[in-house]
């Protein structure tokens, strides 16, 4: 992997490699290069199998993170690209050409993210849910439960413990709650 | 309402050349709301029908959430539940039972909203798992229904996360009492209340685009 980072680093501008485990490494990539470092290691090194491509909303640096993980069959390793764009724009370049599967995904994140990828296939189509009529729900600002109190009836009369005084309680029953 | 594309009004070339006009929505859909339906003239003969509606239990194949999973065992020798009197159809036309196994997604709500109205009278509903009774752990998902009984009319609830095979057939037995007792009236309830159920329906599905009763 060290080798691989090295080999790339030399035609990209890569950031910091993180290394998880012997087989699974990341690495951050501007979102200009990325094409073109999809493209080598696709065709150059190997990483022929997209596994998956998905998102992090970084919320307080109002980034979006996007993770590229490729597989290469033949080592058996996996590295991730990481993408960072701007939350507020929130568009990305679509991949659609590279790994037809993209789009798929590509249409998932626009759902759940807001993130657009102009150019790729059924893009506008809804892909989950249906008649969505709020933010994209993975958006972390989209406070989850007050929309499901607001849209959804409810059946009074659920209760909530808190697990580790209830279980005490079931527990020792003598105990007071609250004493250790 | 907003109306799909294949459901518009439009000019259809038949096979022997002749055009015609296809207004799906009138007709290959009954507009006609569903009715109340009476009870035998003389209550001994209703008690024979709920007797033998009881003994008759057709339930739809359609797993809804995760606890279409129970039905698996149940349909094959380890439980087997067909020697209880209860049988699997592949088609709401055929089945009168419809278990709500499990979470419903509004979309998947939509689904079953229209499964439940193609199915034929007397018809009843279970819901399995807690899901279905207050959320269960979906309790504060952006995406499901909590109370399954402010969209369908629901005979019997079946508790637990998920409940055992065995738990069903203990429902499917607490059904066929209920049945019997002439206490299912779920369909005639629908029928009764359909515009507050529809109006529930409504409020969650935001892209109604089907015709409201569509059997």
């Amino acid at each position: 992997m060290r080798e691989l980072y090295a080999r790339l680093k030399a035609l990209y501008p890569l950031g910091e490699l993180t290394e998880q485990r012997k087989n699974l490494a990341f690495v951050t990539v501007p979102a200009a290069h990325l094409r073109d470092t999809l493209l080598h290691l696709r065709d150059k090194e190997g990483f022929t199998h997209l596994v998956l491509l998905t998102a992090v909303d970084w919320l307080e640096e109002g980034q979006f993170q996007l993770t590229y993980l490729l597989n290469n069959r033949a080592l058996a390793c996996d590295l991730g690209l990481r993408v960072l764009i701007q939350r507020d724009t929130a568009t990305m370049e679509s991949i659609h050409d590279l790994w037809p599967t993209a789009a798929t995904y590509q249409r998932e994140l626009r759902e759940m993210f807001g993130i657009d990828f102009p150019g790729s296939p059924r893009i506008e189509e809804e892909f989950i849910l249906e008649g969505w009529n709020s933010i994209p729900p993975y958006r972390r600002d989209f406070d989850t439960l007050k929309y499901a109190q607001e849209a959804y009836a409810e059946r009074p009369g659920r209760v909530t413990h808190d697990p580790e005084t209830h279980m005490r309680l079931q527990m020792y029953p003598g105990q007071h709650p609250a004493g250790k | 309402m907003t109306t799909k594309p294949e459901l518009m009004k439009r000019m259809v070339k038949g096979p022997d050349g002749l055009e015609f006009e296809v207004d799906p929505l009138r007709d290959y859909y009954c507009e006609a709301p569903p009715t109340v339906m009476p009870g035998a003239y003389i209550q001994i003969v209703e008690d024979f029908f709920n007797w033998a509606r009881s003994k008759s239990l057709w339930i739809l194949g359609f797993g809804t959430g995760c606890g279409a999973i129970e039905m698996r065992p149940l349909m094959t020798p380890r439980f087997d539940a067909y020697r209880f009197g209860v049988a699997w159809r592949p088609t709401p036309r055929q089945a009168n039972l419809f278990i709500i196994s499990g979470y419903l997604s509004t979309k998947t709500l939509k689904r079953a909203i229209r499964a439940y109205e193609q199915m034929q009278n007397p018809k009843y509903v279970i819901g399995l798992g807690s899901c279905t009774i207050n959320g269960g752990m979906y309790w504060d998902s952006y995406n499901t229904i909590k109370k399954l009984d402010e969209y369908l009319p629901v005979d019997l609830y079946i508790a637990g996360c998920m409940p055992r095979p065995e738990a069903l057939l203990a429902g499917f037995e607490e059904m066929k009492k209920i049945i019997r007792t002439g206490k299912a009236e779920g369909a005639n309830q629908y029928a009764e209340n359909f515009a507050w159920y529809k109006a529930n329906q409504k409020r969650v599905i935001h892209d109604w685009d089907m015709p409201d009763y569509n059997w």
